[in-house]
C-alpha cells in the first residue's frame, strides 16, 4: 500500500468561466466572484478521487485539511487521514480550515470514514454536488494563497506521501514545484481545474488522474515517471494583450502512456531507442556541417525532456531547463554552456564554431520558439545560420500528441518566423523523420 | 429468478421449470482449464509411440547407425523435449484451443485491417491432396508440373487484377512482400547507378508500419506524412518531402482510415517528377478488387497478402502468402526463380542475373499460393468484383449501425463514404466516462467477440478499427453492433463494468508490461524457467 497524497487549491479555475483567463492573485478572485463565478477544482478532485476509489487500489490517502483537500475527499466515498498544515501568513488560521485541521506537531490524525456510497453513484457517474462546497468561492468564504499550496504540499511530503495529486492550473503547479524544489523524487499528478494548462503535469481529466494513481498504487511504486514541464503564462504580459509562456522547471510525473494497449504488432508506444536514434541523426547532420571537421560543431540544444535525453544519448549531462550548448564528439560531448543565457549564446554561436540548434516541441502546445526558450531569440538563431541550422526533434507518440494541430514559432522577428514556417523535417528517430507544418 | 420467485412464491412451479428464452445477447464464457505448459506435465519415459527394437539381424546387418553420423552433427546431450502420451498431448492442445477465440468462432470483423474473412474449408481439402502434401521442393519440375500449372495461372490472375505486368508469389506474407518490393527498388536505382543519391522513402501515418519498417531494414532513410484535415495523407507534406533523393513512395489506398484518396494519381505524379518510383501496399485490397487497379492509378510496384483479400488463412503469424507485382522495368529484379511456360511445359527459371534473389526457400507457401488460386477460380472475375462491393456495403452498413451509438464518432472526411474498413473513435465515450476505448474491446470479449484499436502512436484518439468483409451476413453485423452497443450502454450507466472486464474469459488480463521487456518476457521453456521461476543456469 503506498501512501497517496491530495491538495486542492480551490480557487483553481475561478476565473475560467467568467472569461478572466485565470485566477491568480486575490484580485483577480475578487473580481471572478463578483461576475459570479463558482469554483469547481473541488468537485473535479472528487472525480479523480471517485475514480481511484472505483479501481479498487490499495493506496492510503493523505490529505491536506479543509479545503484544501480533506473536505473533497470526504465526499468521494473514500477513507483518508488529515494531515495537520501550519495556516500561512497571509490567511490567517481559520479561514483556509475547517475542523478538521490539526495544529502542526499534534500527535492525533483525524481519520475519516468514507461516505456511504448512494446506490447508482457508480464510478464515473459525476460525484454528488453537496452545496457548501461552492462555499470555498463566495465572498467571505474561505480564501487560500499560494503560501497554504506550498505549506500543504510540504506536509503531506513530509508524511511520506509517495504520489501527490494536486487540483489546480498551471499557477498551482508552480506553487507545487516551488514547494518541492525541481530536484524532488515525489512523484506528482495534476487534476486539471485550472484555467491556463499549459504544463504538462496535469491527466487529460480528472477522472484519468484517478485511473493513473490507481495503476501507481497498484504497481507499488513500479511505474515508471518522467519529468514534465511545469509553465505558466507571464499574467502580465498577458493583460497587456501579449501571450508568453514561461517554462520554470520539471516535476517528475507518473509515466502511464495508454494503460492496457493492445497491439497488433510489436513495438512499444514510446520506444527507448527513439531519443538515441534521434540523437544519432542529429550528431551526424552536426558533423555534417561546412568546417565541423576542422574546429567541430556546435550543437546548441533548446529546453525539454527530448533534448536533455538527447544530449544525455550523446554523453552529456544537461538539465532539462534552460539551454545548453554542446561540442560532439564520438561517444562523449563536451558540454560548453548550460543555462545560457541569450548574449552567451550569441557569443558562442559568433566564436566560430559551424552550429546547430535543435529545438522540441515545449509543453504540450506545440511551440519550437518563443515559449519558454526566449534566449534563444532570433539574433541567436541568424548568427548560427537562420532556419536552415534548426532541427527539430520530437518522438512519434508526442507529435501524435499534437492531434494535428501544427508546431508554432513565436521568435519576435517576423522575417525568420517566416523562413522558419511551412513543411520542415521532424526527426522521429534513427532515419526517420515526419514532415510536419510549422506556423506563427 | 423467476417472475413466480420474483413475486414471492415460496415453492418451485413448472414456470421455474420452464427453459428459459435465450437472452438477445449471448453470454459467453469462455473455458479454463489453468493448463500447465507441455514442459510441466512431462513424465520421464512416457512415450506417443512405443517403437520396437529392430529384429537382431536387422541390427546386425545395419549396424551402430549413429556413428554414421559426423561428429558435428551430434548432441552432446538429448534434447530437452517434454515426455507425453498421445491422448495427454492430444487433451493438453485441445483444451489450450478452447483457450482461443478464433476466427472461426466469433464475429470477427473486430480485427480491422486484417481483412479476416472466412477461409472456405473446401479449399483445405486441395492442400491436403498428396500431389500438393506431399510434393518435396527438389522434385523434378517434370513430376510437379499440375503445381506449377496453379501458379503460373494464379501469377496470370493476379497479374489481371493488379494490371501489372509481372507477380512473384514467392515472398512469405505481407511485410515480406513489402520487403520484396523494397529491394527491387533497391536493386533498380543501384542498377541506374543512383542508390547513393536516392537514399529516402516517403510513406504515411496511415499506412501499414511495416512499409517504414521495411524501408528502414534496407537502410533507407524514411519521411512520414502526416494526415491532413480531412484524413489524407498531406499532399502538401509531400511536396516538401519529394526531391532528388527519394527513391520511392511507399502507400496504402484506401489508408487504415477506409477512406480512399482520390488525389491518389496526383501522389504517383509528384513522386515520379521527382524521379521515385510508386509502390501500392494492396495488402488489403478487399474494397477495391476489380474496382480500381494499381497500373491504372500510375504505380510500378504493387503487392497483395493472399491471407487478406484472397482468403487464404492468416496462420497467426505463421506462413501466409505475399505477390508482388512489377511493371515490365522493374521484371529483371523479381525474386528467383519464375515459373515460366514455353507452350508445352512448364518450368522453374532460376537464371535471372538482375533478380535481388530468393526471398524465401524455393517457391513460397505453396498451400496458400493452391487456396488463393482455389478461391479466385471458384468466384470468377464478376465474383471477385461482387466481393469487394458486398464488403463496401457491409462496412458501410455496420458503419451506419455503429453511428447510432452515443460516443463513438468517426473522424475526418465526414461526408464521404468508406471502403472496406473504418477507423472510428470512442474519444467522446471517454470524456464522458472515463472508459478506454480497450476497455470496451476488452468487455466485448465477455460477448464472445473483441476488436483491435490500432498502431501505434494513435493518431485518432481512442480508436477502434473494424473490417467486416464479404463474409459476415446482415444478422452477424446487427449483434456485433448490438455488443458494442450494450458495451456503451454499460460504460454511460455503469462503468465498473467495463473497466473491470474481461469477466468471462480464460485469463483476465495479462500484464502487458511484462511483455515489454526482454528481462521480463519469456517465449521459450528455457526463459521462463530462468525469467519466471528464477532458476539459475536455465
Amino acid at each position: 500500500m503506498i501512501r497517496v497524497g491530495l491538495v486542492v487549491n480551490p480557487v483553481a479555475g475561478l476565473g475560467g468561466r467568467v472569461g478572466l483567463q485565470g485566477s491568480d492573485g486575490e484580485a483577480v478572485q475578487q473580481r471572478a466572484r463578483e461576475l459570479g463565478a463558482r469554483p469547481r477544482a473541488g468537485t473535479r478532485a472528487r472525480a479523480a478521487l471517485s475514480e481511484l476509489a472505483a479501481r479498487g487500489a490499495d493506496v492510503e490517502l493523505l490529505a491536506a485539511p479543509g479545503v484544501l483537500g480533506a473536505r473533497w475527499a470526504a465526499g468521494a466515498g473514500w477513507p483518508h487521514r488529515v494531515v495537520p498544515v501550519a495556516p500561512s501568513s497571509e490567511t490567517g488560521s481559520a479561514e483556509c480550515a475547517d475542523s478538521a485541521v490539526l495544529r502542526p506537531g499534534s500527535p492525533r490524525l483525524g481519520v475519516v470514514p468514507p461516505a456511504r456510497r448512494a446506490p447508482g453513484s457508480g464510478v464515473g457517474t459525476r460525484a454528488p454536488d453537496a452545496g457548501h462546497v461552492h462555499d470555498a468561492g463566495r465572498p467571505g468564504a474561505p480564501r487560500t494563497t499560494a503560501a497554504d499550496t506550498v505549506a500543504a504540499v510540504r506536509a503531506l511530503r513530509d508524511a511520506g506521501v509517495r504520489l501527490l495529486l494536486f487540483a489546480g492550473g498551471d499557477g498551482t503547479a508552480r506553487d507545487v514545484y516551488d514547494a518541492l524544489g525541481g530536484d524532488t523524487e515525489l512523484t506528482v499528478l495534476g487534476i486539471p481545474t485550472g484555467v491556463k494548462m499549459h504544463s504538462a503535469v496535469f491527466s487529460v481529466n480528472p477522472r484519468a488522474a484517478g485511473e493513473v494513481a490507481a495503476v501507481y498504487g497498484r504497481e507499488e511504486g513500479g511505474v515508471p515517471t518522467r519529468r514534465a514541464e511545469v509553465m505558466d503564462r507571464d499574467e502580465a504580459a498577458l493583460r497587456q494583450g501579449r501571450v508568453t509562456a514561461r517554462l520554470y522547471g520539471w516535476l517528475p510525473v507518473p509515466f502511464v502512456p495508454a494503460r492496457l494497449q493492445q497491439r497488433k504488432t510489436g513495438g512499444t508506444v514510446l520506444s527507448p531507442d527513439a531519443v538515441g536514434g534521434i540523437a544519432r541523426e542529429v550528431r551526424e547532420a552536426a558533423q555534417r556541417l561546412p568546417g565541423a571537421g576542422s574546429r567541430g560543431p556546435l550543437l546548441v540544444l533548446g529546453p525539454g525532456t527530448t533534448t536533455q535525453a538527447l544530449a544525455a544519448a550523446l554523453g552529456a549531462e544537461v538539465g532539462p531547463t534552460g539551454v545548453s550548448a554542446l561540442v560532439p564528439g564520438g561517444g562523449t560531448a563536451e558540454v560548453v554552456a548550460r543555462n545560457a543565457g541569450g548574449d552567451a549564446l550569441l557569443d558562442l554561436v559568433r566564436a566560430g564554431r559551424p552550429a546547430l540548434v535543435a529545438l522540441s516541441p515545449v509543453g504540450g502546445q506545440g511551440f519550437l520558439l518563443g515559449r519558454g526558450n526566449q534566449q534563444l531569440g532570433p539574433e541567436v538563431i541568424r548568427a548560427a545560420g537562420g532556419a536552415a541550422r534548426v532541427l527539430v526533434v520530437c518522438t512519434e507518440s508526442k507529435l501524435a500528441a499534437l492531434g494535428g494541430r501544427p508546431l508554432l514559432v513565436d521568435s519576435g522577428d517576423d522575417a525568420l518566423d517566416a523562413e522558419l514556417t511551412g513543411y520542415r523535417p521532424v526527426i522521429t528517430g534513427r532515419g526517420a523523420l515526419t514532415m510536419y507544418r510549422v506556423t506563427i | 429468478m423467476s417472475d413466480a420467485r420474483r413475486q414471492g412464491a415460496a415453492e418451485p412451479t413448472r414456470e421455474d421449470a420452464r427453459v428459459a428464452p435465450k437472452p438477445a445477447l449471448r453470454r459467453f464464457h469462455q473455458a479454463r482449464w489453468d493448463e500447465k505448459l507441455i514442459f510441466e506435465l512431462s513424465t520421464p519415459g512416457q512415450r506417443g509411440i512405443e517403437v520396437p527394437a529392430p529384429e537382431p539381424e536387422v541390427a546386425a546387418a545395419v549396424g551402430d547407425v549413429a556413428a554414421a553420423l559426423p561428429d558435428a552433427l551430434r548432441r552432446g546431450t538429448p534434447p530437452a523435449l517434454p515426455e507425453l502420451g498421445q491422448q495427454q498431448v492430444l487433451r493438453h492442445y485441445l483444451r489450450l484451443s478452447q483457450e482461443n477465440l478464433g476466427a472461426d468462432l466469433n464475429v470477427d470483423v473486430g480485427q480491422g485491417t486484417c481483412t479476416m474473412k472466412y477461409s472456405p474449408k473446401v479449399n483445405d481439402s486441395f492442400v491436403r491432396d498428396p500431389r500438393v502434401a506431399e510434393a518435396h521442393p527438389l522434385q523434378d519440375a517434370s513430376t510437379v508440373q499440375g503445381l506449377l500449372e496453379i501458379m503460373y495461372r494464379l501469377e496470370g490472375l493476379l497479374r489481371e487484377v493488379s494490371g501489372m505486368d509481372r507477380v512473384s508469389l514467392q515472398p512469405a506474407a505481407g511485410s515480406s512482400a513489402i520487403w520484396t518490393n523494397v529491394a527491387m527498388i533497391r536493386a533498380y536505382f543501384a542498377a541506374r547507378g543512383e542508390a547513393e543519391q536516392r537514399d529516402t522513402v516517403i510513406t504515411s501515418s496511415f499506412s501499414h508500419p511495416s512499409n517504414a519498417a521495411c524501408a528502414k531494414t534496407a537502410g533507407y532513410r524514411v519521411i512520414t506524412l502526416p494526415p491532413d484535415a480531412d484524413g489524407y495523407p498531406d499532399i502538401e507534406a509531400l511536396r516538401a518531402a519529394a526531391g532528388p533523393r527519394t527513391a520511392a513512395l511507399l502507400i496504402t489506398n484506401p489508408e487504415d482510415t477506409g477512406i480512399y484518396n482520390p488525389r491518389i494519381e496526383e501522389f504517383v505524379r509528384l513522386v515520379h517528377e521527382a524521379g521515385g518510383l510508386c509502390a501500392y501496399d494492396q495488402a488489403n485490397a478487399n474494397g477495391i478488387l476489380g474496382i480500381t487497379r494499381a497500373r491504372e492509378a500510375g504505380f510500378d510496384l504493387c503487392h497483395f497478402n493472399l491471407h487478406k483479400t484472397f482468403s487464404t488463412p492468416h496462420a497467426c503469424g505463421g506462413p501466409a502468402a505475399g505477390a508482388c507485382g512489377v511493371t515490365e522495368e522493374l521484371a529483371p529484379y523479381l525474386p528467383r526463380p519464375t515459373v515460366e511456360f514455353d507452350g508445352e511445359r512448364y518450368r522453374l527459371e532460376h537464371d535471372r542475373p538482375d533478380s535481388v534473389g530468393s526471398v524465401r526457400p524455393f517457391y513460397g507457401v505453396v498451400p496458400n499460393l493452391v487456396r488463393a488460386y482455389a478461391w479466385i477460380m471458384s468466384l470468377g472475375a464478376e465474383g471477385l468484383r461482387e466481393a469487394a462491393e458486398v464488403a463496401v456495403l457491409n462496412n458501410n452498413y455496420l458503419l451506419s449501425r455503429i453511428r447510432e451509438i452515443p460516443g463513438v464518432s468517426v473522424p475526418y472526411a465526414q461526408s464521404r463514404p468508406r471502403v472496406e474498413q473504418v477507423r472510428y473513435s470512442w474519444e467522446r465515450l471517454h470524456a464522458d466516462t472515463g472508459v478506454h476505448s480497450e476497455e470496451i474491446g476488452l468487455r466485448a470479449a465477455d460477448f464472445g467477440t473483441h476488436y483491435w484499436t490500432s498502431h501505434h502512436p494513435y493518431t485518432v484518439p481512442e480508436p477502434m478499427t473494424l473490417e467486416p468483409t464479404e463474409s459476415y451476413s446482415r444478422a452477424d453485423l446487427d449483434e456485433y453492433a448490438a455488443i458494442l452497443a450494450e458495451v456503451a450502454r454499460e460504460a454511460y450507466e455503469d462503468p465498473d463494468v467495463v473497466r473491470t472486464a474481461p469477466h468471462r474469459s480464460t485469463v483476465h488480463r495479462a500484464r502487458e508490461d511484462t511483455l515489454e521487456s526482454a528481462a521480463t518476457w519469456a517465449v521459450t521453456w528455457r526463459a521462463y524457467r530462468r525469467k519466471v521461476l528464477g532458476e539459475d543456469g536455465a
